[in-house]
């Protein structure tokens, strides 16, 4: 009985070695992959850095002046003055559909010189 | 362990035998067992003491070995655990109210040389100085063959530039990492921003450090690691900014004048929209300060802040307001205004004669400067101070620069009458437009004091009470009318019901006395004047324009035009619509009754 218990006892210390050692080189891994990580995401804040600095550089408003004065031709873009605002009434709504007429149903015929099917006058 | 006997019989009976002490023996054996306790406990203190001291040498060598790694290793960036932000930047960026980019960090190189690495000093001294012009190839040889071992050869580099120093392929040339300030809308809101410099310098990181403006005043907070790269948010709108400097530049050059300021503030925040002094200078290269001559004369001299000057009339407002908010008169009292009014051995005069009475709006309508005069009379000296005081005029301004300390108003060394007389009409107190911007959106908000701020703000300033909510809008309502019938009729914009004072100051000569052919015209503004938004304080500094046969100078002709055309630009792009003015937009209130 006491023999049984004792290889069982070394089983078990044998298992638990081989699981943390498993676990000590998983956890060395995950450590290395955000290390890697961080230093992606530090590549990438770098150059979203540079990216805005960049898009605010070209979207300094000298340039876009500069820009929108070259181009006047096509574009026809001026600074924005009081008249650019309007009033809701200055825009020109679509009408209001006009109403469809339905069948006519109680049609009467009127003509000239023709007597009516009954031989009355007509009006 | 066999315990030993104190008196073993045998030994016991042999000593009584031979006639000798039997307590002897007993003695003798417990000394033996005595000694060997004694031996016993030595021994157990020594493997103990061994123990403990086993222990301290242990920690004492952790710890030296742990100190003499930090010493001796090269500092190494932070890298923050993985739940915050991995790389932030060195120094916060400055964005405007509306995420704009103001200001921002580029990464570079710096270029320095190793001499004693370097394979062939003079073709490297000879590349140099082709791909850098300012450099001189037989100083560098001279540099790179002496005994020197280091050797700065550039702050910053472009990427292009980079390369070209690597294809020259020397090992002796290095590269250090560098974080650089960009300011990427170049001259707009230069004055603001201030600049960046470099601090202490290292080979693989320099600190940049904040030299003027907002950059100096918030270095602490934007070099802060805790912050986590969050941007400092100001209270400009860029496009407002740049509307303004062009509008100002162009007056300017208009007017013939040597210099411009402009201030737009919204008056219930006291947040800055826009702040411009001309002529300006780009941050990315700023000018050094003059080393001679006047300071005001340097594009680095922010005339909006740190410029004190006379204002003139546009102090008006302030007397009549005064008088009004005390009870001593109503918008409709009669002012004696013939002239020139003697005190003293002091004159004062109008720019016309007004005839013997005008009410206390002409007053205000026609710029008297008698009437005025005689407001403040019934004022006082110590109650116009105490007034001023609240309104700011006595200390610099607080707002969010470094330079705001040097904007002190120069105030006269004894405030007596003919003091008294000449402030209320704007000589003799020097302030800054900010000073007169922050006092005027403090006056019309309907009476709130308001301090000028750069950084966004939530709400509106809760400040004390200044004047009555009726004084505030009698005081616009007289405003207005100096627009629709007064000396400011070119600051009418159609929808915007300007409202606002002009002030023409002749320019104190530095010997004493005043030029007369050198003035500071200003138009301190508020629009709308029934429901006030923003408060718009314009300056020329030497204007004159040459119209229907005469130099002109007065504000009327100069500054008023200009900030209609600058309330014409930045009124739309900061969401006001032009309205419909009614016929009669001005409510006169009677605020006091005698």
């Amino acid at each position: 009985m006491r023999g049984l218990l004792y290889v069982l006892t070394a089983v078990c210390v044998v298992a638990l070695g081989f699981w943390a050692y498993q676990e000590n080189y998983r956890t060395q891994g995950a450590i290395r992959e955000v290390r890697s990580l961080n230093a992606r995401i530090g590549a990438a804040h770098a150059r979203l850095n540079v990216l805005s600095a960049e898009w605010a550089y070209l979207n300094r408003p000298d340039r876009l002046r500069e820009l929108a004065d070259a181009n006047f031709d096509r574009l026809g873009l001026l600074p924005l003055t009081p008249e650019a605002f309007g009033h809701p009434q200055d825009i020109a709504m679509p009408l209001p559909p006009i109403p469809e007429l339905g069948p006519i149903m109680d049609p009467v015929e009127i003509s000239a010189g023709q007597r009516g099917p009954n031989g009355e006058e007509p009006l | 362990m066999i315990r030993r006997p104190l008196r073993p019989l045998a030994r016991v009976l042999r000593a009584r035998d031979e006639g000798g002490n039997p307590d002897a023996i007993a003695a003798e054996n417990l000394r033996l067992r005595h000694e060997e306790m004694r031996d016993r406990a030595r021994a157990r203190a020594e493997g103990r003491l061994l123990v403990l001291g086993f222990f301290f040498f242990v920690a004492f060598l952790t710890i030296g070995v742990r100190m003499g790694a930090l010493a001796a290793t090269e500092a190494e960036e932070p890298r923050a655990v993985a739940n915050g932000n991995p790389i932030i930047n060195q120094r916060s960026d400055i964005v405007d109210r509306n995420g704009r980019v103001l200001a921002t960090n580029l990464d570079t190189h710096a270029l320095y040389a190793q001499p004693q690495q370097m394979i062939d000093p003079a073709h490297a001294a000879v590349e140099l100085a082709r791909i850098f012009p300012e450099l001189d190839a037989e100083e560098l040889l001279e540099d790179f063959t002496g005994n020197r071992r280091f050797l700065w050869i550039r702050r910053q580099i472009s990427p292009e530039q980079m390369q070209q120093v690597h294809d020259i392929g020397d090992p002796g040339l290095l590269f250090g990492p560098r974080e650089m300030r960009l300011y990427p809308n170049g001259p707009i809101a230069s004055h603001i921003l201030g600049g960046a410099s470099y601090g202490r310098e290292g080979v693989d990181s320099a600190e940049v450090i904040g030299v003027a403006g907002v950059e100096r005043y918030f270095d602490a907070w934007l070099r802060d690691p805790a912050n986590e790269g969050q941007a400092l948010e100001l209270s400009i709108d860029l496009t407002v900014q740049a509307a303004m400097e062009e509008v100002l530049a162009g007056g300017m050059t208009l007017m013939e004048a040597k210099g411009a300021t402009a201030i737009i503030m919204d008056v219930h925040t006291g947040e800055i929209v826009a702040m411009a002094s001309l002529p300006d200078f780009d941050p990315n290269d700023r000018p050094r300060p003059l080393t001679e001559g006047d300071q005001s004369d340097s594009p680095i001299f922010n005339r909006a802040v740190q410029g004190v000057y006379e204002l003139g009339s546009v102090f008006k407002i302030f007397a009549v307001a005064q008088a009004m908010e005390l009870g001593l008169v109503n918008a409709q009292t009669l002012i004696d205004t013939r002239g020139p009014m003697t005190w003293g051995r002091f004159r004062i005069r109008d720019f016309h004669d007004y005839g013997p009475q005008l009410t206390v709006t002409d007053v205000i309508v026609e710029s008297s400067n008698i009437g005025t005069s005689r407001i403040a009379l019934m004022i006082g000296a110590p109650r116009q101070r105490e007034f001023l005081g609240s309104l700011g005029f006595l200390e610099p301004t607080q707002v969010e620069m470094v330079e705001a300390p040097t904007g002190q108003p120069l105030l006269p060394q004894q405030w007596s009458e003919i003091s008294l007389m000449t402030i209320s009409y704007g000589h003799g107190l020097s302030a800054s437009p900010l000073h007169l911007a922050q006092a005027y959106a403090s006056l019309l908000n309907g009476g709130h004091r308001v301090r000028a701020t750069l950084v966004r703000q939530d709400g509106p300033q809760e400040g004390e009470r200044v004047v009555s909510e009726e004084v505030s809008a009698a005081a616009r309502s007289m405003l207005r009318q100096v627009v629709t019938r007064g000396t400011a009729s070119f600051a009418e914009v159609p929808g915007y019901e300007v409202g606002g004072k002009t002030g023409t100051a002749d320019k104190p000569r530095p010997t004493g006395g005043y030029y007369t052919d050198r003035t500071i015209s200003t138009f301190a503004g508020v629009f709308p004047a029934h429901d006030p938004q923003y408060v718009v304080i314009l300056s020329l500094d030497e204007p004159q324009q040459f119209v229907a046969g005469e130099n002109r100078r007065t504000a009327g002709w100069t500054a008023v035009p200009v900030a209609a055309e600058l309330i014409r630009r930045t009124a739309p792009l900061m969401g006001l619509r032009p309205e419909i003015a009614t016929l009669d937009p001005t409510g006169v209130t009677q605020t006091a009754s005698h």
